[in-house]
């Protein structure tokens, strides 16, 4: 499953890195601490996470994430979106709370690690 | 890890002032830039900008202000960041999974997981941390260039 099929799955909005959206998904993490995400997330995996500042998408470089999602309708800083632009790093917005789009996500097979 | 003295070929000091949060992740960008530019290893220029994140974020979490050192030679890449600020009371403990000082506003920005340390030392070969408490912590850490990452000694 690539980005492009989420974003259609779930009618995600696109707010940066639209040309990157081919890359298959690998699996997913949601956290709201970056340096969670740092330890824990893999290559190639989604994040989901209320973070809206340009630092999501450091992260998002640093371990080679497939993209970033941001739950709850939050629109990303106009820095963050400038960001995901230069990286080449998806950024889209659900409507759905954390919650409820990760068990969403979990139904369609994207699954996360079984522990640490 | 007194052996940056010889063969160093590129050195460049950053001023790094704490608790500016929203400049935050800017040293760690240019030094991934210059690693880039230098021609360092796609893998080692992923553990450096993570390290480097984690100890910027460091200084701009729990400290006044701090200076980041990185020194690119033949074999390694070495960093060096030392800060005026709360100090570490308790190394060991700050290097364990999960524990975290960090007020509420550290926490808004996403910061403050307990992992920061223990980031720095997953993606490093060699790690030296020293702290007074309410004065100021050095750290430095080293990535050699041709090492992989199963050799790691803290995996």
């Amino acid at each position: 499953m690539t980005v492009l099929d989420i974003v259609k799955s779930f009618e995600l909005k696109i707010r940066g890195g639209k040309d990157q959206l081919d890359e298959e998904i690998t699996g997913g993490y949601a956290s709201d601490l970056l340096s969670d995400v740092i330890a824990h997330s893999r290559k190639g995996n989604i994040w989901i996470t209320i973070q809206t500042h340009p630092n999501i998408v450091a992260v998002a470089t640093m371990k080679e994430l497939a993209g970033i999602i941001l739950a709850g309708g939050r629109e990303p800083d106009a820095d963050t979106i400038q960001k995901a632009e230069e990286e080449g790093i998806p950024i889209l917005i659900s409507p759905l709370f954390t919650f409820e789009l990760v068990g969403k996500l979990y139904q369609k097979g994207i699954s996360g690690m079984s522990s640490c | 890890m007194d052996k940056t003295d010889h063969n160093i070929l590129f050195h460049k000091m950053f001023h790094i002032e704490g608790g500016n949060f929203t400049s935050a992740g800017l040293i760690s960008d240019q030094v991934k830039k210059i690693l880039k530019e230098a021609g360092i290893p796609k893998k080692v220029i992923r553990r450096a900008s993570i390290a480097t994140f984690e100890a910027e974020m460091n200084v701009i979490c729990y400290a006044t202000q701090g200076d980041l050192s990185l020194f690119i030679t033949p074999l390694f890449l070495k960093i060096v960041v030392d800060d005026e600020g709360h100090g570490i009371p308790d190394i060991h403990l700050a290097m364990s999974e999960g524990y975290s000082t960090a007020d509420e506003k550290i926490r808004e920005w996403g910061f403050g997981a307990g992992m920061g340390l223990p980031n720095i030392r997953r993606n490093t070969d060699e790690m030296v941390l020293t702290s007074t408490f309410r004065q100021g912590t050095h750290l430095e850490f080293v990535i050699y260039l041709e090492r992989q990452e199963t050799q790691l000694p803290f995996e």
